[in-house]
């Protein structure tokens, strides 16, 4: 065989096995979350099959019709849930969003004192694990009557969010050059339409990339919002996963049912907001 | 258009003196362009006629206003800048047209803006393109295009050739010209190229240290620097200087050399610590330089260390009085390192100025 011959069959070797090796990752990553769907259509029986069961005998959808069933018929109030969940993470997204892109563009344009102590604080806040909160969290709100509240937990989830929207926010406005909004005020703008018309828009992949995120811890949250929640009215999505926890079982397929639930919406949201996460738009603004 | 004064204008930011009061009177319609080294103070002076810069101290008038403290947008000035700063998320129409969609333009009046200043500039075909997808030639045509779509009083050129290949600059740099003589708008284009400036504009500012150094018109800041500073700057090659003292109706060299001093200078006193300069175009080999035959000829035997042939004329580099000097040698011929030629030196253009000062002690 000659040399070329001898670096092609190389060349298509080393191609399958990053194929094959990417297939294994991908199927260690995805399979929890396809044993969910999977174990969300089977009786509890087969979940919990010792040695375990891998091709389903039966699938149905039971624990979604039972879920929605309502109280008292295997039921739980996923709507309420869903719509806490719902009101909770969107305005608490929406204000970190706010916050973070007034924060960021401070941090990323303008000169103030201590400012890299600022941030340096603002980031030391995300070292402190949530769960270290719960309780003086439950504490002050109890004094403050807000406990078992949206509002509540909208204000814990904002703090939770603000400083890493920040911190992502102003990444993306260090990319967006200076001169584009000087160009801007010369063309005419007031700083503000600067910003909205110009910088904004740039910057708009890390607005959005840091909306996911922000959306997501809230979605997602579990331990601060079991601590702080106790009603139908405000109990989330993940603390309604606990209705399925009784004194000596747990319903591991309605559980994965409503696990499924929880992570469409997300999925959506992440699909719907993916068109804005290109990167790049930046490129041709300057030199180049 | 309009004319553009600068009163004692002070920049500092804390304690560093960024721009050293200045006085300048930029009248309508005239092309000035600021140079000088990194530092100097140019761009500064330039972004704070832009009003993206505050003014510590002095005044700027435009039209004969104080402008001190309006916003940018209330200065109805336009500014190129050296990046170009297009806007990458609209087309090439849309950077144009930006100015005036800001101003409440209706559309039509945008696109007939945009059209014309593109058929000005010959981009028409790339109304429609995002900056990513231009050259760079094409690009600082539009970020030209877009300062002529705001028809301001002054049009402010940061650096815009400086990022282009030396022939694209060239085809630039007449491009500007152009179209200033087609405008007719005051300009102020600030570069660290002595070329562009000597090309481009109507008077020169050369600028050190956040002082002007001088202002003048090119011949006069070619001819007649000064300073030691703008003699040194403005040319290329640059001046030949070296030290030399007065001395019995002479000129004397650290390493023994004698030079007549020139008619110009005969009233400086014996012991005068002067800087002697020769621009490399007044001293050449007999037979190859200009020759225009001023009578006051002086003729050295040097030695040729190195030589950079450039077609139509060679750079001769040889040592006189300790320093190393450039001669241009026109209607070139091949010059051995090491040989050993007959150069002349035209002591009508001799300059001479004071060492202690640096300051130009004759032929202003």
């Amino acid at each position: 065989m000659d040399r070329n011959a001898s670096a092609r069959a190389r060349k298509l070797t080393s191609r399958w096995a990053l194929n094959l090796a990417l297939f294994v990752a991908m199927a260690i990553i995805c399979l929890p979350g396809f044993w969910i769907v999977l174990n969300s259509l089977r009786p509890t029986v087969e979940i919990m099959a010792k040695p375990p069961i891998w091709i389903p005998r039966e699938l149905n959808f039971d624990a979604y019709v039972a879920m929605f069933s309502g109280v008292g018929q295997g039921g739980i109030p996923v709507l309420e849930y869903f719509r806490n969940s719902l009101i909770i993470s969107v305005t608490s997204t929406i204000i970190a969003l706010a916050i973070g892109m007034a924060g960021g563009y401070a941090f990323a344009r303008y000169r103030f004192a201590y400012k890299s102590s600022w941030f340096l604080g603002f980031m030391l806040t995300r070292t402190v694990p949530g769960i270290a909160l719960s309780l003086p969290l439950f504490f002050i709100y109890a004094r403050l009557g807000i406990i078992d509240t949206h509002l509540g937990m909208i204000l814990v989830y904002v703090a939770l969010n603000v400083p890493f929207t920040i911190w992502l926010i102003d990444g993306f406005f260090r990319q967006v050059p200076r001169d584009l909004s000087e160009a801007a005020q010369i063309d005419g703008c007031t700083r503000w339409q600067a910003f909205w018309r110009v910088e904004f828009p740039l910057a708009r992949p890390g607005i959005a990339s840091a909306g996911i995120f922000a959306f997501l811890t809230s979605w997602n949250e579990f331990a601060l919002a079991s601590q702080l929640t106790r009603s139908t009215g405000s109990k989330t999505l993940p603390v309604g996963l606990l209705d399925y926890t009784a004194e000596f079982t747990i319903d591991w397929r309605g559980m994965c049912a409503l696990a499924v639930v929880m992570i469409i919406p997300a999925l959506l949201l992440t699909y719907a907001v993916q068109k804005h996460l290109v990167s790049g738009l930046t490129s041709g603004a300057i030199k180049g | 258009m309009a004319n553009l004064t600068f009163d004692a204008l002070e920049k500092s930011y804390g304690g560093y003196h960024a721009v050293k009061g200045i006085d300048l009177d930029v009248r309508d319609g005239e092309f000035v362009a600021l140079v000088g080294p990194s530092g100097c103070g140019k761009s500064t002076t330039l972004r704070m006629i832009a009003g993206l810069e505050e003014i510590s101290g002095g005044e700027i008038r435009i039209a004969d206003k104080r402008v001190n403290d309006l916003p940018p947008r209330d200065r109805n000035i336009s500014m190129v800048f050296q990046s170009y700063a297009l806007y990458p998320h609209m087309t090439v129409r849309e950077n144009m047209g930006f100015t005036l969609k800001i101003a409440g333009c209706s559309k039509a009046e945008i696109d007939e803006a945009a059209l014309n200043a593109a058929r000005v500039l010959e981009i028409e075909p790339l109304l429609d393109r995002r900056p990513a997808q231009l050259s760079g030639g094409q690009r600082q045509r539009v970020a030209m295009g877009r300062a002529i779509v705001r028809d301001p009083d002054v049009f402010l050129f940061d650096e815009p050739l400086s990022n282009l290949d030396a022939k694209l600059r060239g085809q630039m740099r007449t491009e500007i010209k152009r179209l200033h003589a087609r405008l007719g708008t005051t300009i102020v284009y600030v570069t660290h190229d002595q070329v562009e400036a000597m090309t481009l504009a109507d008077r020169i500012v050369i600028m050190k240290e956040g002082r002007i150094e001088q202002v003048g018109t090119p011949d006069q800041v070619f001819n007649h620097p000064a300073t030691q500073f703008v003699a040194g700057f403005i040319g290329s090659p640059p001046m030949n200087m070296v030290p030399a003292k007065v001395a019995g109706g002479a000129l004397w060299f650290e390493d023994g050399t004698e030079l007549p001093l020139p008619a110009a200078f005969e009233e400086l006193s014996d012991g005068h610590e002067v800087i002697f300069g020769l621009r490399p175009d007044d001293i050449y080999p007999e037979g190859h330089g200009l020759d225009a035959g001023t009578g006051d000829i002086v003729n050295l035997q040097l030695t040729v260390d190195l030589s950079e042939p450039l077609g139509n004329e060679t750079l001769l580099f040889i040592r006189f009085a300790g320093a190393e000097w450039t001669a241009r040698m026109l209607n070139p011929r091949n010059v051995a390192r090491g040989e050993r030629l007959n150069f002349r030196i035209d002591m009508a253009r001799v300059h001479l100025f004071d060492a202690a000062t640096g300051c130009s002690l004759g032929r202003q």
